[in-house]
């Protein structure tokens, strides 16, 4: 149970700020291959969680291009740790939450942007002073969305992270874990309501702090 | 000092090719349709929007020369932008509003509360800007664009989206900004009652082009612009207040040798108040101005001479440049008057103008009267 909140904190932490940038840049940027890199972006949504963890592994497995460089040069080893497990998590969620920064940003007024210009803010101090604030909520909402996506994740999780108790098994792994040895249905029960009422109380709050900051950006 | 533009741009089927020279500082309304590109005219100057060809300089300093490839990024040209739709932003506090360009730009000759007192905005400070009515946007937006330090001011249609009491509302503080801060303010608009209040200068466009550009009281009374083919067309005037008749409840106003009786005003003696005198109100006649004087209830009677006529196919009339007193007016009669009166540019006539129809439209004062 905490091991999956870690988990999903951590796929999350490191996950935002890369989706609110890719975002930014898929919302504003005018470029060959915005396409491409939308697509590329959505591939884990619509590939089979299981195909997306084998990618994974073929890529920052200890023999894959990545995971090499990363255990050769750092001494960090993804794939079957905890790490591995927010990192197939990660992936799953980040098309989700770039989808809504990228419509939290869309939804900003260009015009904005350009009377920042007209009085005197380059790119990033646009950036920090008025498309961050104003999408704040989307980007709330998109951490919050996304953390709930990362603690139901589970074919991407097993196939990179596999299920080692203590370590890769979250809740979803668990739950499987139960279901598979005789009578385990009371435990498979119990971490089930867990799921379902950590999912809830994620999406209400997306909700309500959305709203809320929503009133507080004058929107 | 001027402002100079010169560009070229091309808009789908559409081309925009102008050039104009404006002096600063002073209001210069670009007069014009909708849709002739004036608002492109202002993005370009402030760099939002990059034309195919384009220069500018502002007081002999080049924000802008594609051909020498000089492109100064918006942010850095320090030209003030009053958006239609005000662009306040959401998050920040009026007061925040205000100091975003502030902050930026640095203190300089425009200081925060004599901008708040100038616009009067001390008992808005503290709102959020979706609290605020159309007319109170607009001047938040006013006030956070001087607050930039800008060097040019320009406005694209800040008025437009206003109701007429808002906008009523509003006038008085544009009127007050370019003496109050001495900026050169480039002013877009398709609102002619707008122009004869603000500018000093017009540049008209049509269909992509300048067609004529200059003073307001020229441009205003030549017979041969798009301005003149207005059912209000009209000379725009800028006069000294010289006398108050208080028995007769009559104002005597002057410009050069021209001398108008207006409606009592409340403008004090000696200050200047632009009245306009609509070319349909103004009557021709070629005989002794003694003799009108006694048998009509008619108070303006102004000698001068035809400048020049043109026909008005639009309302099958002929307008008629005449000066009277170094003052330009314009006339809108039938050909069969002209034909009648024998009118010919170079012809003395007189100008009737009753005292009613003359529009007198606030006071003012000028930077390059």
């Amino acid at each position: 149970m905490r091991l999956t909140l870690a988990v999903a904190a951590r796929a999350v932490g490191v996950g935002l700020p890369v989706a609110v940038a890719v975002a930014w840049v898929l919302a504003r940027g005018r470029f060959r291959g915005r396409a491409l890199l939308n697509a590329f972006v959505h591939l884990p949504l619509v590939l089979p969680p299981v195909v997306t963890g084998w990618l994974l592994l073929l890529i920052f497995g200890i023999h894959g291009p990545l995971g090499a460089v990363l255990l050769n040069w750092f001494g960090v080893r993804l794939a079957f740790t905890t790490g591995g497990a927010a990192l197939a998590s990660g992936v799953m969620s980040f098309p989700i939450m770039v989808r809504s920064v990228r419509l939290a940003i869309e939804a900003i007024d260009p015009g904005l942007e350009q009377a920042a210009r007209t009085l005197g803010a380059g790119r990033l101090d646009r950036l920090v002073t008025v498309t961050l604030p104003l999408a704040g909520p989307g980007i709330l909402v998109a951490a919050i969305v996304g953390y709930a996506t990362c603690l139901g994740e589970f074919g991407a999780v097993i196939t990179f992270a596999s299920n080692i108790p203590g370590q890769t098994q979250t809740l979803p792994l668990a739950i499987f874990t139960a279901l598979q040895v005789p009578g385990g249905e009371a435990t498979a029960a119990r971490l089930a309501g867990v799921s379902v009422t950590l999912a809830l109380a994620g999406l209400l709050l997306a909700e309500w702090l959305g709203r809320r900051l929503r009133v507080a950006v004058g929107r | 000092m001027t402002l100079a533009v010169a560009l070229r741009h091309r808009f789908g089927t559409a081309t925009l090719d102008i050039a104009f020279d404006v002096p600063t500082p002073g209001v210069t309304a670009l007069f014009g349709p909708s849709g002739v590109g004036k608002s492109s005219v202002l993005a370009a100057i402030a760099g939002l929007l990059r034309p195919d060809a384009c220069r500018v300089t502002l007081d002999g300093e080049r924000l802008a020369d594609t051909e020498a490839g000089i492109w100064q990024p918006t942010e850095r040209r320090r030209v003030g932008f009053v958006f239609q739709d005000a662009r306040l932003f959401p998050h920040l506090s009026v007061a925040a509003n205000l100091r975003y360009g502030l902050r930026r730009a640095g203190a300089g000759a425009t200081g925060f509360d004599e901008v708040v007192a100038l616009l009067g905005l001390s008992a808005l400070l503290a709102r959020r800007p979706h609290t605020l009515s159309g007319g109170e946007r607009q001047r938040v937006a006013i006030g956070r664009a001087l607050l930039a330090q800008p060097r040019l001011l320009l406005m694209d249609e800040p008025l437009a989206s206003l109701d007429a009491a808002r906008k009523d509302e509003i006038l008085p503080y544009l009127a007050r900004l370019d003496t109050a801060l001495r900026l050169p303010i480039l002013y877009v608009t398709h609102a002619l009652d707008e122009v004869a209040q603000l500018a000093d200068s017009v540049v008209l466009l049509a269909a992509g082009r300048v067609v004529a550009a200059g003073p307001l009281d020229a441009i205003a009374a030549r017979a041969d612009t798009p301005l003149a083919l207005r059912d209000d067309a009209g000379a725009v005037l800028t006069c000294r207040v010289a006398e108050h008749d208080t028995a007769r409840r009559l104002s005597r106003l002057e410009r050069d040798g021209l001398s108008l009786l207006v409606p009592g005003q409340a403008a004090p003696l000696g200050s200047l108040v632009r009245v306009r005198v609509p070319a349909r109100e103004v009557i021709l006649a070629r005989m002794e101005a003694a003799a009108i004087g006694a048998a009509l209830s008619l108070h303006n009677i102004l000698p001068g001479t035809v400048r020049a006529i043109a026909e008005d196919a639009e309302h099958g009339a002929a307008m008629v440049e005449i000066e009277a007193g170094g003052a330009p007016l314009l006339s809108r009669v039938t050909p069969d008057a002209v034909a009648r009166l024998r009118l010919a540019p170079g012809s003395p006539v007189l100008a009737l103008v009753k005292s009613m129809s003359v529009e007198v439209l606030g006071t003012r004062t000028l930077t390059n009267s």
